[in-house]
């Protein structure tokens, strides 16, 4: 592999403009798989969900799961394309292992959904900026099977002996969502990518057809980029970037891209149309297959499906029945929570907007509910490195943790260790409370012994809170704070200790 | 139009077929024997016949998504020319553009 020489971004963007075009792959969270009864779970022993249809046995034949079909209408509906009244599958003809049939069922000329667009925004210079991306069509197809190169240094196919294939993944419904070419993004190219996949993403749980997770491959983006020269409207030869999993692998690959065919080009080279794989750990993108062995895939209609067609109706039901769109959720959550963009922002990075708004319908207020998912709750996720939504508390002990403190019975420290508590398994909010004793003593007579105690151990203070100044009683209030370990009222201990001192 | 000599080593080396020099000119012969057959049906094809890609005049034939039993690993495994580790083994992949 030769040295290829970068050139700086800011440069790269001053001579050239980029293209994008974003082709996303979502598998459907479907129970079944896409053509057969199998179960999709993922991470099962391999070759433990599958069946003669989806390892293509002789004699056996696909039926199309209709929960699919209402998810990809769904999506299409939500991206504002329009639905086809009549459609195929087709044969994608290929020779690879991933595929026992030797073809992949999947849509050709004739996809479910068509023509729509999805607004993203990102932060302009001067504020928030609307990008609205064209959506060149919706289809469905059918995933493939894992393959495990053996033998390799890398892991990876080339210099592989052989290869183990579980099929397992064969089978699940898979969407495609395609872009029509994304241009005039200039500088802002790569962000724009990353928001195109990032308001996708939510789209798709908004939507709950998928679980959308990018580490475990259930979303797969494949970012196409071009250059052309700034002045010219010929756009130039494309690469496209494979199964880039992360939202920031979206943004750096796009960023690679320019930087590398500005590289190039400026040198005088010619971009090579073909297929890169993203190194998340250097932010590079390598060469891979060449598309000059580009395949005759052979489509044709698939002989054992019959067409899809479906009735108006059903169509405006399912349109009738589709949730609130992020972008419009957002912008209600911020005004009922009273949120800036950047705290907006916070929360919907942290993936806290579903278990906010879960607390509050749980009764506790939006700012307690945002504080605890924010501070404490998403300090332990990342120490734990999980996704908050995977911490072992659900938004209702949240909320019951919040109406404790409401009522006096906690405060935040002793809440910390309740939600401790939970977090490690140790039952519910009440419970933890319980087995630690954490709960305030504001009680007078509980107080008194311990008011005693520090005023005796802190004569000092006690002379100087009783020749008026009053200030001095912070001192005794922490000692009482410290000898009851946090639990003590700290405002009902202030109050026993003026009344005691002022006799 | 008949098949040519090289669509038929195109199409043999797309089906991974080795396929020798004889065999490709008896195999061209005998495809455009079948494709001129096939052709014929042009002849009878009129505007007011759609074309079809299915004998049968169904849409929609869904099944609702329910999970169904499975084969085990080893039934699975139990045709597969060679195993290793529950997953079928395979000669390596794409050694043609590595």
């Amino acid at each position: 592999m030769s040295v290829e020489t970068l050139m700086p971004y800011d440069e790269a963007l001053a001579r050239y403009e980029p293209v994008l075009g974003i082709e996303t792959h979502i598998e459907l969270g479907t129970s079944s798989k896409m053509f057969c009864g199998c179960a999709t779970a993922f991470g099962a022993e391999p070759n433990t969900q599958v069946c003669p249809v989806c390892l293509g046995l002789p004699g056996s034949l696909p039926v199309v799961n209709r929960a699919a079909i209402e998810s990809t209408i769904k999506i299409g509906l939500a991206l504002n394309c329009s639905i086809a009244e009549w459609c195929r599958f087709a044969r994608k003809n290929y020779f690879y292992p991933d595929m026992p049939k030797n073809y992949q069922i999947s849509q050709y000329d004739e996809p479910l959904c068509v023509e729509g667009h999805l607004d993203v925004e990102i932060e302009g210079d001067d504020g928030p900026e609307v990008h609205r991306i064209a959506i060149e069509r919706v289809h469905m197809e059918e995933d493939t099977g894992k393959s495990l190169h053996v033998g390799g240094s890398t892991g990876r196919i080339h210099g592989a002996d052989h290869s183990l294939v579980d099929y397992n993944r064969a089978g699940i419904p898979l969407v495609e969502i395609v872009t029509k070419p994304i241009e005039a993004t200039g500088a802002k190219a790569p962000l724009v990518a990353r928001a195109y996949a990032t308001e996708l993403r939510e789209l798709m749980r908004a939507l709950g057809v998928s679980d959308v997770r990018m580490e475990e491959g259930s979303m797969r983006c494949d970012v196409n980029v071009s250059l052309m020269p700034r002045g010219s409207s010929q756009w130039g030869t494309r690469t496209e970037t494979k199964n880039v999993n992360s939202l920031r692998s979206v943004e750096r690959s796009v960023l690679h891209e320019i930087e590398r065919q500005a590289g190039i080009l400026a040198g005088g080279g010619r971009i090579i149309q073909e297929t890169r794989h993203f190194h998340e750990d250097t932010g590079s993108t390598t060469s891979g297959r060449s598309k000059e062995e580009a395949q005759d895939y052979r489509y044709f209609p698939e002989p054992d499906l019959v067409p899809v067609a479906p009735a108006g109706d059903w169509i405006e039901e399912l349109r009738a029945g589709l949730p609130e769109r992020p972008a419009a959720r957002r912008a209600r959550v911020k005004a009922d929570w009273g949120l800036t963009d950047k705290e907006l922002q916070d929360v919907v990075n942290a993936g806290a907007l579903d278990l906010i708004e879960q607390t509050i319908a749980a009764g506790a207020d939006p700012a307690a509910a945002r504080k605890w998912w924010m501070n404490e709750l998403s300090r332990r996720a990342t120490a734990l490195a999980v996704e908050l939504a995977a911490l072992p508390i659900t938004a209702e002990q949240v909320a019951r943790v919040q109406a404790m403190v409401t009522a006096g019975d906690l405060n935040d420290k002793l809440a910390r260790q309740v939600f401790e508590g939970v977090l490690a398994g140790e039952g519910t909010p009440d419970e933890v409370a319980a087995a630690r004793g954490l709960k305030i003593v504001s009680d007078d007579g509980a107080l008194a012994g311990i008011i005693d105690q520090v005023i005796a151990d802190n004569a000092d203070a006690a002379d100087k809170v009783r020749a008026g100044k009053v200030a001095a009683a912070g001192a005794l209030v922490g000692a009482v704070m410290k000898a009851t370990r946090g639990q003590a009222d700290a405002g009902r201990a202030r109050e026993l200790i003026l009344e005691r001192l002022s006799g | 139009m008949p098949i040519t000599r090289d669509e038929v080593a195109h199409l043999a080396r797309l089906s991974r077929l080795a396929l020798g020099d004889d065999e490709l000119d008896h195999f061209a012969a005998q495809l455009d024997v079948i494709i001129s057959a096939v052709a014929r049906v042009q002849e009878v094809a009129a505007e007011d016949i759609p074309a079809t890609s299915h004998a049968l005049p169904l849409t929609n034939v869904f099944r609702p998504d329910e999970v169904r039993p499975c084969l085990t690993a080893d039934q699975a495994l139990a045709g597969a020319p060679a195993a290793e580790g529950d997953r079928f083994r395979v000669p390596r992949i794409l050694e043609e553009e590595s």
